[in-house]
């Protein structure tokens, strides 16, 4: 089919740029929806209708990845060729390491706790925390852009996929507390 | 004479002719039909001027079977052969219904499918087919009010409906001889009936417990936008759910052993729904049980006592509300209004719980039992085409994850839940012994990681690998769901382009056949045979596909196609206009096929054109290149 490669950014006319304009990104992305989705086909023919799903789906993919953070920031330096695997994450900073076993821990008292809510909102206070100042140093690798950054971007990338995990298990432990 | 035909090859002629479209809501214990008429969605009363139809059918050897509320009112004398709350068992399996045994007071037959059928006096029939006889009257009744035919249906489903439960309704919709133009999520449906009434902005949480199933929804409104963030739920727990708790309590207080009989059981159900809706302003009821001939029970039943009795079912239903707002990454406090849906919200206990939940006032101006209806009314009127400017969009997301079965009986996900439909994704996998020629791919659907926790959708084999070394044969399944929310897959080996693919018909599904079969009975040989039928389909087909190419060669023939390009288009289309006046079904599925092919590429550049021009604002001639 003609898909002509464009990229997620393209699709939305934007700069491939870490730095974007979410407003901007989300109302593109509804304006093309209105064009596309199956909905504005029901009555169209078969083709129509397959073509609409196909393009609609790739929208919603490109989407999808673009207003993520940390999907857009994999998605950057794959089109950078920039290797992402989990070597890079193996050669994280000691210190950083360091601190997620701790939260872990901390983490799994929590349910033996007489003060189990407060722990977890002091686990989730750092949780926030942590990734806010990731996100920060990864925007800030990107908007340099050499070899070096890139590279520093990666782990950055690597670190906010741990953060992600550990907040989705204190979420786990959340809702555990909250239903019993 | 002549000017009276000069209209634009494509265009509808007669640009102000309204299409008469419906919206049905098929519950689990009431059915409603629903229009838009001079702009404004109403729910259509039958003759007597009943709006709800119950989703009651009795059926009885030799005679068209009954439904609504004369079926209803016989359910207590002739339990067997009158189904209640079928939609529970749509897209189940024997096993489903084993687990509900004890609830259900049916006879059900072995099949040769995976589909339960319940047997009555009128035979053995299977959950899609009792739905179609609610959507027939239905459909009967929107004909008659409207003077006309319907061009089409918006029926709904609940939000966490998996699969097959959705593939199941549009079967029944099939069946029903009714054209389904979506199935829409009744939550979604419910917002667009409240959105569009209040020009709400903002996020909604739309908390909808019918009588068999419970949803929530978190929806994000923007300018007739409705973007659904998260959705979660319990097919199986409803209004129906609390009349079981009231008729157990009755049988422990009145001593009713188990071995109690299926019309006692259908009393007490009818008994305990009866208190539970009388409850809602009163505080206290007095239950005068029928047990047998000459012996009654009596009893109080006062609202604490209910509510007792129905609080574990309301917290049930908290947990999914929960996790709904941490998947739609969205706080308490950034919720605007909570929408009440479904007639069991009526129990103050229920809006007080949720109440609680979400700390507001939860939203109950539109009456709950019709909101739904009139949400898919108003969604099929823009999608049967009587509102080319709206800016209304609905963009839904799939209720659960998508995955296969991998090595070991662990599960690898393909789609996550809430994922915006429609969605495609692929996935790579490679062979993993020596020469193998054949994969079997196990699609299910759930949260869980473990094969067993998941449901099974469908299994399909991949053959015809050529023989290559473990790990050299690369196989890509690519699922696709549809706005519909139903999913196709298809696998195709990379290196030799060996393709199969299915359109997952379920493992608890109809098959193509049995519908077929089920069509061909109920049609009235009389005045309609099938091969007619299949005929006028083609043609229609074939008119939709010959409008829609002429728009777009009116529109970007110029600046998209070269002449040969052109030319070849136009030889297509003569040739299916030819085959289009025959008689021959065949041909004129042949001549769509191959204009098909012919414009696949032309329509791709159009569309894309299109995307282009609408953002940038330049000309699609000035974009001809890209």
């Amino acid at each position: 089919m003609s898909n002509p490669a464009r990229n997620f950014f393209e699709i939305f006319d934007l700069a491939p740029d870490f730095a974007i304009d979410l407003a901007q990104l989300t109302g593109r992305y509804r304006e093309l929806q209105r064009l596309v989705h199956p909905d504005k086909y029901a009555h169209g023919s078969d083709q129509e209708r397959r073509l609409a799903v196909q393009m609609a789906a790739n929208i919603n993919d490109a989407f999808r990845t673009l207003k993520d953070p940390v999907e857009r920031a994999l998605y950057l330096l794959r089109l950078q060729n920039v290797a992402v695997d989990d070597e890079s994450a193996r050669r994280l900073d000691p210190e950083f390491l360091m601190e997620q076993m701790e939260l872990r821990e901390a983490l799994g008292e929590v349910r033996g706790s007489s003060y189990a809510a407060q722990d977890l909102s002091n686990i989730f206070a750092t949780i926030d925390k942590l990734e806010k100042q990731t996100l920060g140093a990864l925007a800030a690798a990107f908007a340099r852009d050499d070899a070096a950054a890139l590279r520093s971007a990666n782990e950055h990338v690597q670190k906010l996929r741990f953060i992600k995990r550990l907040r989705g298990e204190a979420q786990e432990v959340e809702e555990h507390l909250t239903s019993h | 004479m002549a000017l009276l035909e000069l209209s634009e090859p494509g265009q509808t002629p007669r640009p102000h002719e309204r299409r008469v479209a419906v919206g049905i809501d098929l519950g689990t214990t009431n059915s409603l039909v629903a229009t838009v008429r001079s702009g404004v969605a109403e729910t259509l009363p039958d003759a007597r001027g009943r709006h709800l139809l119950p989703s009651v059918v009795q059926y009885a050897s030799g005679v068209a079977p009954r439904v609504g509320d004369d079926a209803k009112a016989n359910a207590v004398h002739d339990p067997f052969n009158t189904i209640a709350s079928v939609k529970r068992l749509m897209g189940r399996g024997v096993d489903d219904v084993k687990k509900l045994g004890n609830q259900l007071p049916y006879h059900f037959a072995a099949a040769e499918s995976a589909v339960p059928r319940i047997v009555t006096s009128a035979g053995a029939v299977s959950p899609v087919e009792v739905s179609a006889e609610i959507l027939k009257v239905l459909k009967q009744r929107a004909e008659e009010t409207l003077g006309a035919d319907l061009e089409g249906a918006v029926v709904t489903v609940p939000a966490y409906f998996d699969d097959a439960q959705r593939q199941a309704t549009k079967d029944a919709a099939r069946l029903a001889g009714l054209n389904i133009l979506r199935l829409l999520n009744e939550p979604t449906a419910a917002a667009v009936a409240y959105g569009l009434d209040h020009q709400a902005e903002g996020v909604y949480v739309v908390y909808d417990l019918g009588g068999g199933t419970f949803d929530v929804s978190v929806l994000r409104l923007n300018r007739g936008v409705f973007e659904v963030l998260a959705t979660g739920g319990d097919s199986a727990l409803g209004g129906d759910d609390m009349d079981h708790a009231i008729a157990e309590w009755i049988m422990r207080e009145a001593q009713i052993g188990d071995d109690a009989d299926a019309m006692l059981l259908r009393r007490l159900l009818r008994d305990a729904c009866v208190a539970k809706e009388q409850l809602t302003d009163a505080q206290q009821v007095t239950l005068h049980v029928e047990l047998a001939v000459k012996r009654t029970w009596d009893g109080e039943l006062s609202r604490a006592k209910l509510n007792e009795l129905i609080d574990p079912l309301i917290q049930k239903s908290l947990a999914p509300c929960r996790r709904a707002l941490r998947d739609a990454n969205i706080k308490l406090e950034e919720v605007r209004e909570v929408v009440m849906v479904g007639g069991s919200t009526r129990v103050p206990r229920v809006r007080e719980l949720v109440g609680q939940f979400f700390a507001r006032l939860p939203l109950t101006t539109i009456d709950p039992d019709k909101v739904v209806a009139l949400g898919a009314a108003i969604q099929a009127d823009v999608l049967v085409g009587n509102k080319p400017d709206t800016d209304m969009l609905l963009l839904d997301v799939n209720p659960l994850s998508l995955g296969i079965e991998t090595m070991g009986g662990l599960v690898e996900q393909i789609i996550p839940r809430n994922t915006t439909l429609p969605v495609a994704r692929g996935q790579d996998f490679t062979t993993y012994k020596d020469g193998q020629t054949a994969m079997s791919i196990h699609v299910v659907q759930g949260e869980r990681d473990v094969v067993s926790g998941c449901r099974s959708l469908a299994r399909f084999e991949l053959r015809g690998i050529p023989p290559m070394a473990a790990g050299a044969g690369r196989i890509r399944i690519l699922f696709q769901v549809d706005a519909d929310g139903l999913l196709s897959v298809s696998a195709k080996e990379q290196t030799t382009g060996v393709e199969s693919s299915i359109q997952v018909k379920p493992s608890y599904g109809l098959t193509d056949r049995e519908i077929e079969t089920m069509l061909r009975e109920s049609i009235d040989h009389a005045s309609d045979d099938v091969a007619a039928r299949q005929l006028r389909e083609q043609q229609v087909d074939a008119d939709r596909l010959l409008d829609a190419v002429s728009v777009a060669l009116a529109a970007d023939a110029e600046a998209l196609l070269n002449t040969a390009e052109r030319a070849a288009i136009d030889t297509a289309m003569q040739a299916l206009r030819g085959a289009r006046v025959g008689t021959d079904e065949r041909a004129i599925k042949n001549a769509i096929a191959a204009l098909d092919k012919t414009t696949a590429e032309f329509a791709a550049r159009g569309m894309n054109a299109g995307i282009r021009k609408a953002l940038t604002g330049r000309t699609i001639a000035e974009l001809k290149d890209i």
